[in-house]
Formats: structure tokens, sequence, C-alpha cells
């Protein structure tokens, strides 16, 4: 088989690499902020929360959460009763974003805890209530700060998604493990998959400073 | 002197084994002019923070407008106050602050209506017009559209000061509102509050080093030291004549320096 051969199967497959990065990534983004805010709330039942979901999904391994989704799952689900059997593709993007969501969680709350006191005390100072500070002083001035951090966990995640084959999802690596079981070609197949894997990493990077630009006017004009 | 508007009962406040108020007793009647000076750590900025309630006092009694302000009713006497008393309270206060802390991501004509609208309640179009109306005051209506780093630090300060002028405060806290400015963009923001002070029933209180200028504006002087009143009197009193030792000491230093 010549190379060009693989690219359309590897093409599939990076396909689906590239719908379980955005999803998981867009949902990790999502869990970020409900659980970076949470763990700054002043009521303990939503702080202890937010702390047991970053922690739990910061100290278990990706592959673990993968398998305990779309294996152990359903079997815990039959025990009481419910049909909890997931889609490979929801169990992939559920695992991931979790696990995104649980370390963006923590940039989130870093950022926002870095808006200077002063702020804080401005705000104070002209009544604004806590949820008015949040939304309209330090969110504003915390985004921009949180987008290179961002921009990390977006391309550690498009990387994460290889382990999603193990799921018998067919992404990228998933196609080239099946090709190779095919011709044993593993020199060519890996480099292709490895170029195309740094070539989303490449878009993606670029997507985030694009994003990053959009929400740093939010820091006010330079001079 | 009428009804005070502000008073410090026994107040206060430590930070850990330091004593920053110490017994603090002070007043200020309404529409008074009161500026405080005197050496670093003596509680002076410390005194207009409590009355922002930035910082809790440790013990006494803290009253704006004859109601307690850290404490509210319970049914057996005072009890510490919550965010609806707090809330209800700051209405009376404004604050401008030595670095300005102004919102760097909002423009100049934000900065003074974001808080009208969402805590006033105010309509976009009547913020705006209490915008323009305080920055003419302050001299900077041509700059409502820019960002405050756009702006010097004497510019900075006199949006800061519209921006709290912009919630019509009774009370006007100033903590050493010219001591992060060039020395030739002090002379700017003076004349704003000298201005505020001549033309306005407003209660001013006052943390300051400019000697001359406190001497200018206020009714009263106040010489803090280790947390409590040493000397005060009018500024005719303390500056020309003032009886303590420590006030003498504290005053060649700052005229000389």
């Amino acid at each position: 088989m010549p190379w060009f051969d693989y690219l359309k199967p590897l093409a599939d497959g990076a396909w689906i690499t590239v719908q379980l990065t955005v999803f998981s990534t867009i949902l990790g983004a999502l869990l970020s902020f409900i659980f970076g805010i949470g763990k700054l709330s002043d009521n303990w039942a939503i702080r202890a929360v937010s702390i047991a979901y970053i922690e739990i999904f910061r100290g278990t391994s990706l592959l673990v959460q993968l398998f305990w989704l779309y294996f152990a799952l359903p079997i815990a689900g039959d025990a009481i009763g419910l049909d909890l059997r997931l889609p490979p593709v929801v169990a992939g993007v559920a695992a991931l974003g979790l696990n995104i969501g649980a370390y963006g969680a923590e940039v989130v709350r870093g950022a926002i805890q870095a808006v200077t006191p002063s702020q804080y005390e401005a705000a104070t100072a002209l009544n604004f209530t806590r949820r008015q500070t949040l939304w309209k002083i330090s969110l504003p001035q915390a985004i921009p700060e949180m987008m290179p951090s961002f921009g990390n966990l977006a391309v550690q995640n498009l990387k994460d998604t290889a382990l999603a084959s193990l799921i018998s999802l067919g992404d990228l690596a998933f196609r080239a493990e099946q090709l190779r079981n095919y011709t044993q070609d593993s020199t060519t197949i890996y480099t292709i998959v490895l170029l195309m894997y740094f070539g989303m990493a490449l878009v993606l990077t670029a997507m985030m400073r694009v994003l990053e630009a959009s929400v740093g006017r939010w820091r006010g004009a330079r001079s | 002197m009428s009804e005070p508007i502000i008073k410090f009962e026994k107040v206060v406040k430590s930070y850990g084994n330091y004593r920053v108020l110490n017994d603090l007793d002070f007043e200020v009647a309404r529409g008074e002019k009161v500026t405080i000076i005197g050496p670093s750590g003596s509680g002076k900025s410390t005194v207009l923070r409590i009355l922002m309630t930035l910082e809790k006092i440790n013990g006494g009694v803290v009253s704006v407008g004859n109601e307690p302000l850290w404490h509210e009713q319970g049914p057996n006497g005072l009890v510490p106050a919550r965010e609806a008393h707090l809330r209800k309270m700051r209405k009376q206060l404004g604050m401008v602050f030595q670095q300005f802390n102004l919102f760097p991501h909002m423009t100049v004509l934000r900065n003074l209506t974001e808080a009208p609208m969402s805590v006033l309640g105010l309509s976009k179009q009547d913020a705006r017009e209490r915008a323009e109306e305080l920055l003419q005051l302050v001299g900077l209506a041509d700059q409502l559209q820019k960002f405050p780093n756009q702006l010097s630090g004497g510019q900075q300060q006199r949006v800061g000061i519209a921006r709290a002028l912009a919630m019509r405060p009774k009370v006007m806290l100033f903590d050493e509102p010219t001591s992060a400015l060039d020395p030739e963009l002090v002379g700017e923001v003076l004349n704003v509050i000298a201005k505020l002070a001549e033309e306005h029933d407003l209660t001013m209180l006052l943390v300051t080093h400019e000697m001359r200028f406190a001497r200018e504006v206020s009714d009263r002087v106040c010489f803090f030291d280790q947390g409590n009143i040493k000397e005060q009197g009018t500024p005719d009193e303390l500056f020309t004549n003032p009886k303590e030792e420590r006030t003498r000491a504290f005053l060649k230093a700052v005229l000389e320096g």
C-alpha cells in the first residue's frame, strides 16, 4: 500500500479526533467556570462539591475515568436498575471534558483570585453585590489572564483524545492502530499520525490565540 | 456643633497584637471638612477604611448618621452587622483611593455609570447625564471614551473622585488622594477637592500629607499618633500654635522635609 492510501482512513479518524476535542473542550470550559467559581463560593456546600470534583478528576488517571464511564458505569447502573450504557462518543467526551474541566477550574479560580484586592475594595466602596462584582469587575479582568493556560489545556486535551481509541472510538489513534495491524507499516503510519496531531495542535493553538486577542480588549486599551 | 454624622466611640482595631486604633473617640459634624494628618502607622487611613466597611473593628461602636455601622439592633442589643445592613449604610459613603482603583477594563464613562446603573438602578440615560455633569465638574468632559491607562495619574484620580460622587454619597472619604501622583499633577486634584469643599455641603474626611492644602480646605485638623487623636483644632490653631510636643515634632519634620 503506498503511503497516500493511508490518508483517507486516517483523515476519517482525524475528523473524529477533532469532534472529540471540540466537544470535550467546550464541556471542559463550562465545568471550569462552574467549579472554579464554585470553589470561591460563600456557600460551604457549593465549595465542598467543587473541591471534591476538582480533586477527584485531577487526582485519578484519565484512562481509568474513561474506562469507568464506559465499562463500569453500565454495570453500576444495572445494579440499581438504570440503563447507564453510554455510546463511546458520549463516554469519551464526558471523560475528557470532566478531566480537563478539573484542571481548568483551578485556572479560573487562580485568575479570579489574582485580580488585585484594590479592585474588590473599589467594588465594595461602590456598593456592588458579590455577584455584580464577579460578573462586572473580576471576571472581565480575570478571563484574559486565563487564556494562555486554557490554550495549553486545549492542546493537552487534543492529545488526550488518543486514549479514547481504547474504548473502540474510531479516532485518529484508533485508525492508525487498525492500519498498522493490517499493513505492519509502523514507521510510515505513525509518522503521518504524528504530523496530523501536530498540524491539529497548530491550528488549535492559532485559534486560542485569536480567542485570547479578542478577550484581551477587556483589559482596556493599551496606551 | 450640629448632630454628628460620623461618630467613633471607644473604637479598637488591631492586627494581632498591634493596636492600630486605641479606644478612639472621634466625631465629624454634618458638612464638616476634616483633615487627618499624622505619621504612617498612626491609624489615619484605617479610620477611612473602617467607615467604608473595608476593615472590621475589634471593639467599640462606629455610627454613621446616628445608626451603628458595624452593628445592627438585635433582640438583646447590638449584634454584628450582616451584609444587607452594610449595603444600606454604604450608600451614604464614597471613597477616593490613593491608587485610584479605577476599573481598567471600562472606559471613563462606564467607570462612572456602572454602579449608578446596577446598584442604584438608574437608567442608562440618567446615569450618562450624571456622569457627564461630574466629568464637567472635574474638568474631564472630553475624556469619557478613554480607558484609565490612557490618562495621566492626575486625570485618573479626578475620574476616581467623579466615580465616587456619582453615587451621591453624604460623606466623601479621601485616602491620601495625591500620594501616588507626580508632584506636578498634585495641584489639579487638590483644586477639584477644594472646589468640592467650597461649593457642596458634603461632609469630607481627608487623609493627606499636603499640609498647606489641609490648612486651606479644612474646618478642623486632627493629628493622629499611635492610634488616637493626639491633638486637634482649627488649621490655624494646629499649624501655627500646636500644643503637643509630638505635634510640633511631626509638623517640623513634614514642613522642612
